[in-house]
């Protein structure tokens, strides 16, 4: 069980970030750079892949991962101490698999065509291993409210990497952004073309690669022998 | 714990998880019927060439509502009076076929069927648009699918998609020659532009697709066969 308290009351608003305490405020932040889960932890890397060729689609799953995380973390951190250590992972699954059909059924009433771009990846999120990972490692044994910043830092983290990863592929692939063209008609008109390499996965491993690198070094961070 | 503790605590569980589950089903199902409504709409005014990208709402229902007659044939061609064919549930009248006209000032421009066929990991869903000779294609549409994207995902492109403009159904004695998708480009294996005119592009790394496409299309056009046979006598007739 946790030692440390729960954030004081009202606390969730961004305005009120500061007045976090030592921990919850790591919970936060922690997993945006320095444990980010796709970079550091190299999780999730297949729906960073998948859905990362447009701006939109990248918002679209990620605000989608980051309710589905806040969520769970939440559901699974009031239940923790009921929870049968037995049958705790069967239980985590279930209450992830049902938010994420939930967030499947919403983008179908509300975001139709973008759910039909994101197609079986939104069905997928049940097995992003982030959000698996974090109600494992963090909401089993933390407070409501901690367990809500873990869930929303590393929902964050995922969605600046996905996002990221979008605009180099969307940018240099189909020269536009959120839809609209953004490589003016002039360049193309002395010979620039769009790269297709970044429309097709491997352009996704090789950006992903290189944010990987990039934020390594900046954070020194080392994988251990 | 005790078995029984455990027991209980999945069953609590299940049940939480069962209630939120229909309730999100429930309270979202008449937003997400009238979204599939507009894509089907959507995408029947995009194989006759009706759609335009920027198009609203209640603009694109507008404008299938006054362009876009549905009718209901049956397996003989005879048309079935007084049906609606969006109301059709194929599951329960398979000898029941839908047909969409495009109508210009009082004349059909166009019809359009919906088509279907197994590609490599899904079925595909799309729409078929012929001429009013009821031989050029107007266009066709797939919005359904669960290929590969970047392989057989291709069929919902337009570069695949505006490759059947102008083919033709018929060969030259007027019987049903349909439209193959080649490997490669068809331009290269069928010089003739007389044979060209019944192929077209096929997608490289996905020849499951393609052959799927082509199947379904030769299939769906033999099924619409009988009804477009009695439209073309009846053009025969009049003129």
């Amino acid at each position: 069980m946790s030692t440390t308290q729960a954030p004081p009351k009202g606390s969730f608003s961004l305005a009120n970030l500061v007045k976090l305490d030592k921990k919850s405020k790591a919970a936060l932040s922690d997993p945006m750079s320095e444990n980010n889960p796709i970079t550091v932890q190299v999780l999730g890397i297949c729906s960073a892949l998948a859905v990362t060729v447009q701006m939109q689609t990248a918002v679209v799953m990620s605000m989608a991962v980051i309710s589905v995380l806040c969520l769970s973390n939440v559901v699974i951190s009031l239940m923790r101490n009921h929870i049968p250590s037995r049958i705790r992972i069967i239980v985590q699954l279930s209450v992830i698999a049902s938010l994420v059909i939930v967030a499947d059924q919403v983008l179908r009433a509300y975001l139709y065509d973008v759910s039909k771009q994101l197609s079986v990846f939104v069905g997928l999120i049940i097995t992003n291993c982030i959000i698996m990972g974090r109600a494992e490692a963090f909401a089993m044994a933390n407070p409501p409210g901690k367990s809500f910043l873990d869930g929303l830092g590393n929902g964050i983290g995922y969605s600046i990497i996905l996002c990221a990863v979008a605009f180099g592929r969307e940018l240099f692939g189909a020269g536009s952004l959120f839809g609209l063209q953004v490589v003016p008609q002039f360049l193309y008109d002395i010979g620039y073309v769009n790269m297709g390499l970044m429309v097709v996965p491997p352009g996704a491993f090789i950006l992903l690669g290189l944010i990987i690198w990039g934020q390594r070094t900046m954070t020194g961070y080392v994988e251990e022998n | 714990m005790s078995d029984f503790r455990v027991l209980r605590f999945a069953i609590i569980v299940c049940l939480g998880c069962s209630v939120v589950l229909s309730a999100a089903a429930i309270g979202l199902r008449d937003r997400q019927q009238a979204n599939l409504i507009l894509d089907q709409r959507r995408n029947i005014l995009k194989s006759v060439g009706l759609f335009q990208p920027e198009m609203a709402e209640e603009e694109l229902n507008a404008t299938y509502n006054e362009r876009m007659v549905g009718l209901v044939v049956r397996a003989d061609g005879s048309v079935v009076e007084g049906r609606n064919p969006t109301e059709l549930d194929p599951e329960q009248e398979p000898d029941l076929l839908p047909v969409y006209q495009r109508v210009d000032d009082g004349e059909v421009a166009a019809y359009t069927i919906p088509v279907s066929g197994k590609g490599l990991w899904s079925t595909l869903y799309g729409y078929f648009a012929l001429d009013a000779d009821l031989n050029t294609v107007r266009g066709i549409t797939f919005y359904q699918h669960g290929e590969t994207p970047g392989l057989g995902g291709e069929i919902d492109k337009p570069w695949f998609q505006e490759n059947f403009v102008g083919k033709k159904i018929l060969d030259d004695a007027g019987n049903l020659r349909s439209i193959t998708v080649v490997k490669g480009t068809a331009a290269d294996r069928y010089p003739d532009p007389d044979e060209l005119v019944h192929y077209v592009d096929g997608i490289s790394g996905a020849t499951i697709t393609s052959n799927g496409v082509t199947a379904l299309l030769e299939a769906e056009l033999t099924r619409y066969r009988p009804y477009f046979e009695t439209l073309r006598n009846g053009m025969g007739r009049t003129t």
